[in-house]
């Protein structure tokens, strides 16, 4: 099995003069400490400090994605330094083609996150939590120690709970967000046991104690149950942060009560986050549990996608309904994962990143629109379009990416989410496809109601400033990038997918102790659109 | 082992006493005497803070007699002294330095409170300082008899120390409260210790070990019950659920340095006591006394999550804080496995500054009259006092397991060595606790930021109760109808910053962080204790 697993050959700074992956996420760390040293009167400085830390950060991972070479599944800019030795825990941060977009995008967006939305109050914290969030995700998005993971991954909760609950609006936003922390924490919690489950009984067959990924899914000889077991703890985790469906209560609430900056990061983030770990962790570290489990996982993914958008309809406010369709957007993917076909798995991973980069387009569009019109109610709603038309125009063009119409990103990833599905699970691509037609019906609504008919309350929204569509341009180049171009992205992304589909496929073929599973051996096809 | 055999020969003769090994120990009574002398000769004025800095510097000079052990242990190995009652090991030398860095602490916390409740005087670090020595005994013991001299002596000391605010009526009834239970479960210990010599005829540690390994005990009944007594002894000090009723009415009553002094010397040295009694003597017993830590553990664990949750004082939700961290350590202790020591002792260090350094928090909150302590009074104090509540609210994540900080570290340490153990529901039930203490942790961070409060009738009664437990001391002006700033807790109304405390603050918040992201040297070092056990 460990030919199936080619580890990155690339140098330490792959062509860079400096260990690139440690400064992307030392850079926003070390520039929220600053700012939270910051007197309290430099709010203009502390903005400028923080935007211009997180643009650097995006243009190194910019620079390491070009730098970045197609065809190879492993991972590539791999640093590695001993960090708690006592507990065999490493320093050990690296990219393949599964994380290299998401940490793109992840980069990209804190930036706007940052210098987009109108921030009320201190500014200046605001911007170190950012950075410190940033600094999280892509830690979290780049190492390949499952411990140095794990604290990454726990990194994020504080920065989102503070997001959340200083910046939020209502009165509401304190249960929110300890809702949102808590139940993160308890996904996180069995995650860390089944982490520690993991690394022991390694060591009990191995002789030492390590955390490093590659080690470990290189060499599993744990038994169906055990492995099916560990896939659970993993799952709870990502199951959460995805969140997958009845796992997901905490977003509508956390998504509402969060300013416009922190619901970006929320659904552009957060739940890349979440994908990415049930990519990287429980189906790379535990295939056969992932085959024996994906019925499970495709019928959540369905009941979410089906139900999101059942509940999305009927929602008046906008925000919330926008959160609900997440759920159901993020149930697509999750189809599409657990589907194991190489279209779908690619769509997947490609669609996590369409999502991210669409969602908190979307997130940032609507809290402009709030902030405009003073409420988030739909029915107060109306009109802008008259006033407002490059506003307008540009919430068409997202709403449109986000609903799959083809030109844009999201019809590339649900595309290829849907063929996948459809070659291997026949019943669960209708009900995806069902609810893919049920977003169009949603979004183009909430547009209709948003932006067309008459101003219902007295306050008719102004139209883009400079400094607004400066922040919105780049997610709109992404959002139009990804779409009509998608091949160098797709072509890196490929083979680190064939990578993980054919540790699948051996372990369905060759079943250790386990029977294939009830859906069948999954089908590669090679075809690329 | 060497030395112990040559002092077995002296036979009854009185014990030669080897000063060096019990240096720390001597360093801190002999300087608690002579300060309680020189009090006595010197009764002028002495320059603010006196007493407090050389509290601090004697506590110096016993970390650095520590580290001289330490270096001893490293290169000569453990060994016994003054006739086997005295272990000098890696595991003594760590709790000794863990109490000293306590002691160092608290005595600057404590500066600046007692000048402000007007209750300065060299008797505090007198009292501090004879339970430091009595924890540091109760940590290097190895005879049951010297387990029960320093459980007493810290007991006592802390005692009189809970009840030292006189006008404070919470405070007597704490130090009362505390004293009763105390005093009880002092006297449970003591029959166990009876029990124990009664079934393995020592009251050595090691002896009764040797016994143990040597004969077959039939009837056992007599040596489990003794085991049992000894175990509910030392629950009670380190506040194991069911032995913790005492321990919110005594947090909440006792001043508040005092308060946070205690939370880490009295559980430290009572996990020391409980650790070294359970391993040294008992280990052979492990099959008899891991399911009942255990449950210990696991009741400790729920009790101190879920009971802080409906806590309106921020003193009482500490204590049921500190009440489930002694869970966590207890999961290392139910381990019973060299990993599982060194994930207590780690636990317990970290846990050491993280409970001074929020303490240190709560008692500038508390302001003059050491009364507002109402979880409405840390509203809106991010804007007032961004400093402190930045700092608490570090403390607070820490302590509730967020990453690098040694608050995660603690707690994977000793759930690692649960699972490597593999007693997996203990694991997963902590993990489940820590994400439940995780609202009460969050519900202080989110008052601090959130914003100012309205002017409320419970804050003028929070006033109101401050200015009529305050005492000579109060310099409030009186409380008008329109005194906006009296009113609101937030504000320059009596929050003062002195710079004992905040040197406090700083070394509490930058051990936090920095062992968090360097774990390995308090690791190693709680490893190497384990391991020259």
């Amino acid at each position: 099995m460990t030919t199936l697993l080619p580890v990155a050959q690339s140098t330490a700074g792959g062509g860079f003069g400096f260990p690139i992956l440690p400064a992307i996420v030392i850079v926003p760390a070390t520039m929220a400490v600053v700012l939270a040293l910051l007197p309290r009167s430099r709010q203009e400085l502390a903005r400028w400090l923080g935007t211009g830390a997180s643009l650097v950060v995006a243009g190194l991972a910019i620079a390491m994605a070009v730098r970045f070479r197609t065809g190879q599944a492993g991972y590539q800019f791999v640093v590695a330094h001993d960090w708690i030795r006592p507990f065999g825990v490493q320093w050990k941060l690296g990219v393949d083609g599964i994380s290299v977009f998401i940490v793109v995008v992840t980069a990209v967006l804190f930036p706007v996150a940052i210098a987009g939305p109108r921030v009320d109050r201190d500014i200046r914290s605001y911007a170190a939590w950012m950075l410190l969030l940033e600094a999280g995700c892509l830690g979290a998005l780049m190492s390949l120690d499952l411990l140095l993971f794990f604290l990454f991954f726990e990194l994020t909760l504080p920065p989102m709970y503070m997001l959340i609950a200083r910046w939020g609006a209502s009165p509401r936003r304190s249960g929110a967000a300890t809702k949102f922390f808590v139940y993160t924490f308890a996904g996180s919690a069995l995650m860390l046991i089944a982490m520690l489950a993991l690394v022991f009984l390694e060591a009990r067959s191995s002789g030492h104690v390590t955390f490093d990924l590659l080690t470990l899914t290189a060499q599993q000889h744990l038994s169906k149950d055990i492995s099916i077991l560990l896939f659970l703890g993993f799952a709870a985790a990502f199951a959460v942060k995805v969140p997958i469906f009845p796992f997901h209560t905490w977003l509508p609430d956390a998504q509402v009560e969060a300013s416009t900056g922190g619901s970006m990061v929320l659904a552009g983030v957060m739940f890349t986050l979440g994908t990415y770990g049930l990519v990287r962790f429980c189906i790379e570290l535990f295939p056969g549990a992932s085959v024996s489990m994906a019925p499970l996982m495709l019928t959540l993914g369905a009941i979410g996608i089906v139900y999101g958008f059942l509940v999305a309809v009927v929602q008046t406010d906008i925000k919330r309904m926008i959160a609900y369709t997440l759920v159901a957007d993020l149930g697509v993917i999750v189809v599409g994962l657990f589907g194991f076909t190489a279209q779908g798995f690619s769509g997947g991973i490609y669609q996590t990143v369409n999502h991210g980069v669409s969602m908190a387009a979307m997130f940032l569009l609507i809290g402009l629109l709030i902030d405009r019109l003073g409420t988030s109610e739909l029915a107060a709603m109306g009109g802008v379009q008259k006033r407002a038309p490059i506003f307008a125009a540009v919430f068409l063009l997202v709403t449109l990416s986000v609903v799959g119409v083809p030109g844009l990103n999201g019809f590339i990833g649900e595309f290829l989410l849907l063929l996948g599905t459809f070659l291997t699970h026949r019943w669960w691509a209708v009900v995806a496809t069902v609810g893919v037609i049920l977003a169009a019906l949603v979004f183009l609504w909430a547009y209709q109601q948003a932006f067309h008919g008459t101003p219902r309350t007295g306050r008719v929204g102004a139209e883009l400033s400079a400094r607004e569509l400066l922040v919105v341009a780049p997610l709109v180049v992404l959002i139009v990038g990804l779409g009509v171009y998608p091949r160098p992205f797709l072509d890196r992304i490929n083979p680190s997918a064939d990578r993980i589909l054919a540790r699948v496929a051996v372990v369905a073929h060759n079943p250790p102790p386990s029977p294939p599973a009830a859906s069948g051996l999954p089908r590669r096809v090679e075809a690329q659109p | 082992m060497s030395l112990a055999g040559i002092l077995g020969l002296s036979g009854l003769v009185t014990p030669h006493v080897d000063y060096v090994s019990i240096l720390p120990e001597l360093i801190l009574s002999v300087a608690a005497l002579l300060m309680m002398l020189a009090a006595s000769l010197f009764r002028r004025a002495v320059p603010r803070g006196t007493w407090a800095i050389s509290t601090a510097v004697v506590a110096a000079a016993s970390i650095g007699a520590s580290w001289y052990l330490w270096d001893q242990v490293q290169h000569h190995g453990a060994h016994t002294a003054v006739n086997e009652a005295v272990a000098v090991d890696g595991f003594s030398v760590f709790f000794l330095m863990l109490i000293s860095v306590a002691l160092a602490l608290g005595a600057l916390l404590a500066d600046d409170y007692l000048r402000r409740e007007g209750l300065d005087g060299p008797e505090f670090y007198v009292l501090a300082m004879l339970s430091a020595a009595g924890a540091m005994f109760l940590a290097v013991a190895n005879d049951l008899i010297v387990v029960f001299l320093g459980l007493e002596t810290l007991s006592i000391a802390l005692y009189v120390l809970a009840g030292y605010h006189l006008r404070r009526r919470e405070s007597s009834e704490a130090a009362i409260k505390y004293f009763v239970l105390g005093a009880f479960s002092s006297a449970v210990f003591l029959y166990g210790v009876a029990l124990t010599y009664g079934a393995t005829g020592s009251t050595n540690l090691a002896k009764i070990g040797a016994f143990l390994a040597g004969n077959q005990v039939v009837d056992n009944g007599v040596l489990l019950a003794g085991m049992a007594m000894l175990i509910v002894g030392l629950g009670f000090k380190v506040a194991a659920v069911p032995f913790h009723a005492w321990s919110p009415d005594v947090y909440q009553g006792a001043p508040t340095p005092v308060t946070g002094y205690m939370a880490a010397v009295a559980k430290a040295a009572g996990f020391a006591g409980l650790l070294r009694v359970l391993y040294s003597s008992f280990s052979l017993l492990r099959t008899d006394w891991q399911p009942v830590i255990t449950v210990l553990a696991a009741l400790t664990l729920v009790v101190g999550a879920v009971a802080a949750l409906v806590q309106t004082d921020i003193k009482r939700l500490m204590a049921y804080s500190s009440i489930n961290h002694a869970g966590f350590v207890l999961v290392g202790l139910a381990a019973a496995t060299s990993q599982g020591i060194s994930g207590a002792l780690y636990y317990l260090f970290a846990y050491t500054f993280m409970v001074i350094g929020s303490f240190a928090v709560i008692t500038l909150v508390g302001r003059q009259g050491d009364a507002r302590h109402r979880l409405e009074d840390y509203r809106g104090l991010a804007r007032a006092r961004p400093v402190l509540a930045a700092v608490f609210a570090l403390l607070l994540f820490a302590q509730s397991g967020v990453p690098f900080t040694t608050g995660f570290l603690a707690k994977f340490s000793v759930i690692s060595a649960a699972m490597q153990a593999r007693s997996y529901p203990l694991a997963i039930l902590a993990m489940l606790s820590a994400a439940v203490a995780a609202v009460y942790y969050l519900r202080v961070i989110f008052l601090m930021y959130a914003s100012a409060p309205e002017p409320s009738p419970e804050l003028t009664t929070a006033l109101a109760v401050s200015v009529a437990g305050g005492g000579p001391g109060v310099s409030l002006p009186s409380a008008g109808a329109g005194e906006p700033v009296d009113v609101l807790p937030v504000g320059d109304d009596g929050i003062a910053m002195p710079p004992a405390v905040l040197l406090v603050l700083g070394l509490c918040a930058a051990f936090t962080v920095a062992m968090g992201l360097w774990p390995d040297p308090i690791v190693d070092f709680a490893r190497h204790a384990s391991l020259l056990f």
